[in-house]
């Protein structure tokens, strides 16, 4: 078995995975609110982006940041009028609004764009396979983690050295030690909800051409965006980075090795892994 | 008076009877929403469009039509909508069904109820040996699975396969049957890997890497048609199988007709064995396209599944008729033992024996002519019966 060409595989899912799950990590951190729809925000980003493609002409660029401005812009509506109202709520009564908005999203789009699976009309030069010198492999792979490297060294910035970031990281460790020392956690959540629906919108659509994105995208992967974020510790941009590549090798090397069955390894570990590090692989204790 | 009085009934209820016995009732179970819509659309519209285009074939019979929803492969709600439609609706025959999983589990209701039972798609090869109420009038996955085995070996001149499917009980079939033809002309299969489940389209690139390691002649796939056809096409292109000297084959469900154009140039070269495509060039199946286009816009296509849905309505209508508008499980069967058609695939029996269909197999590749893509027929098996009943391998042989 060709150890590069399944490093590169399990890499570009991992970066899927990073990208969409990195807004719940930090949402989740900051307000301890458990937002099960945030696999529908990266679906709406999806059909939002290859929509704009198909119908309004728009390219592959132009459609992926056409589709975080929309996404985070529809994210910040909900956010001030349905989740605000949630915040002091229980964590049963979130669980049910958001998985209740998912089982919304999926009908309205069914309804909206019908059900079968979009496909994404790549421009040629993402398609076939690219010679890196020492191997062959799929282009759209490679653009893929080049833009999840992007990414994460873009947010990894933004994280750890502006002073947005320093308040998002203090409010994560302690959010009402925070609030006391002026920081408005409420607006903070806003936009931080904003920017990381906005995040998860450009995973889906990036996503489409490698985990597909059809109505029922948002509950399909959802279990993995969660492992993702357990794995990675709440509010922990690098640990999400590190557990979103270490699941998307695994799975892609557990499919290979063993198709049958191969990913109830990944749940079995995770299960395993909560028991003994309960704040997840790379997150702080008492986070 | 009283006399006259029973006479009235009598007369009333025999009168009633009559006009009864005009009407019908078919009750069609498909997977109308959910990851099975497309092709119970196609299926619908191929038994709307032999409505419409033969409106004397039920004769003096009046066909009625009530639809519902499988849902999903799951069985479970489709096993429910026959139960309603058998218990509520009250129908005279059961047809549809896209997935096998949902005709298995609907069959111990229909059979309990001594109705028949008519297949127009779910083609895992056994399942018409689970109730002598059950026709089938689409396809086993023998039919394509075992013609290709054999073809691949002879016509493509391959020693070697990695076969990957779809893993639920059709796939399993195509399978088994691709293998037995394909070991017994001589060939060698290398590997089989099972890729996912029939509910959603997995990332097929893992699976597709373990196949092009192991650098077969051929490839052969089983995925549900429609978009899982579409990922495997694109994945194939993606991972540069074909510049590794890896051919894709499988059956006609990895070309579907309607998703053809939106492939592309990925679909090129593509070699499939299949009972139909819609570029298949006879003249009753010029009229179906032309009426289909006519019907549903110049852009449809029918595909495979229209054209059983096609059928099946005739089926139908020749066994309604037969038994001048009052079916049971039995006449219905056994009108249709032997019946021949001739459909757009070509000429189609059913299999007095097996009760399943028997009909021409394509070979075909996918070319470019013009902007469009098409099937270009390579040969034809003629009267391609199901071989896992006439070899009797494993569940075929009861």
């Amino acid at each position: 078995m060709d150890i590069a060409s399944v490093l590169l595989g399990g890499c570009a899912a991992g970066m899927v995975l990073f990208i969409v799950s990195v807004g719940l990590s930090v949402t989740m951190g900051l307000m301890g609110f458990v937002n099960l729809a945030h696999g529908g925000f990266a679906m709406l980003g999806g059909y939002t982006m290859v929509l704009a493609m198909k119908h309004a002409g728009l390219g592959f660029g132009a459609a992926l940041a056409l589709a975080f401005v929309a996404v985070a812009a529809l994210a910040v509506v909900l956010e001030r009028t349905l989740y605000a109202r949630l915040y002091g709520a229980g964590e049963l009564d979130q669980v049910l609004f958001t998985i209740g908005l998912v089982f919304i999203m999926i009908p309205a789009i069914t309804l909206a764009v019908g059900p079968e699976t979009q496909t994404v009309p790549l421009p040629g030069w993402m398609r076939g396979e690219t010679d890196l010198g020492f191997l062959r492999y799929r282009t759209y792979s490679l653009v893929v983690i080049a833009v999840g490297v992007l990414l994460v060294l873009a947010l990894w910035l933004g994280f750890e050295r502006t002073r947005f970031g320093a308040r998002i990281r203090a409010a994560v460790d302690n959010r009402r030690m925070a609030a006391s020392l002026g920081v408005d956690v409420g607006r903070l959540f806003t936009v931080t909800f904003g920017i990381g629906s906005g995040l998860a919108a450009v995973g889906g659509g990036l996503g489409a051409e490698i985990l597909g994105l059809d109505p029922n995208y948002a509950l399909r992967y959802l279990a993995y965006f969660l492992i993702v974020v357990a794995v990675g510790g709440l509010g922990r941009i690098v640990g999400v980075f590190y557990a979103a590549l270490l699941i998307g090798v695994l799975d892609f090397l557990l499919k290979i090795h063993f198709p049958k069955g191969g990913t109830m390894f990944i749940y079995a570990l995770t299960l395993v892994l909560l028991l003994v590090r309960p704040q997840g692989l790379f997150g702080k204790r008492g986070a | 008076m009283k006399k006259f009085a029973w006479g009235c009934a009598l007369a009333f209820a025999l009168a009633s009877g009559a006009a009864q016995a005009q009407t019908v009732k078919i009750g069609v179970v498909l997977t109308y929403t959910g990851v099975g819509a497309e092709f119970a659309q196609q299926i619908d519209r191929g038994m709307q469009l032999f409505l419409k285009l033969n409106p004397e074939a039920f004769g003096p019979c009046r066909p009625e039509i009530v639809r519902r929803d499988a849902k999903n492969p799951g069985g479970a709600d489709a096993k429910t909508a026959a139960q309603e439609l058998i218990t509520q609706d009250k129908v005279d025959i059961v047809t549809g069904v896209i997935y096998s999983s949902n005709a298995i589990a609907m069959e111990p209701v229909i059979t309990a109820a001594k109705k028949p039972f008519l297949i127009m798609n779910a083609g895992t090869a056994w399942i018409t040996n689970l109730s002598p109420v059950i026709a089938r009038v689409s396809f086993s996955m023998w039919h394509a699975g075992y013609s290709l085995g054999e073809a691949v070996v002879k016509t493509l001149g391959a020693k070697t396969a990695v076969i990957g499917y779809t893993d639920y009980p059709p796939g399993k079939d195509s399978l088994v049957a691709f293998k037995a033809a394909f070991e017994k002309a001589g060939g060698k299969v290398l590997d089989e890997i099972p890729m996912g489940g029939p509910g959603a389209v997995p990332d097929f690139t893992p699976f597709f890497q373990r196949a092009k390691d192991r650098k077969p002649d051929v490839f052969f796939v089983f995925v549900p048609s429609g978009d899982h056809a579409v990922a495997v096409v694109k994945t194939y292109h993606a991972l540069g199988m074909r510049q590794a000297g890896i051919r894709l084959v499988g059956p006609g469900d990895i070309t579907p007709d309607h998703k053809l154009q939106q492939m592309g140039n990925d679909a090129v070269g593509l070699i499939t064995m299949h009972h139909y495509n819609a570029d298949l060039d006879n003249p009753v199946n010029r009229r179906f396209v032309d009426a289909w286009r006519k019907e549903w816009g110049p852009g449809a296509t029918p595909d495979f599944m229209a054209v059983q849905g096609y059928d099946g309505m005739a089926a139908i209508a020749h066994a309604v008729r037969a038994n001048n508008c009052r079916v049971t499980a039995e006449n219905f069967i056994a009108a249709l033992r032997g019946w021949k058609f001739d459909s757009p695939r070509g000429p189609i029996m059913i299999d007095p024996a097996t009760r399943d269909i028997v009909m021409n197999e394509y070979l075909s590749e996918v070319v470019r002519v013009g902007d469009r893509l098409v099937q270009k027929t390579l040969a034809v098996v003629p009267a391609v019966k199901d071989m896992c009943k006439e070899l009797k391998v494993d569940r075929c042989g009861k």
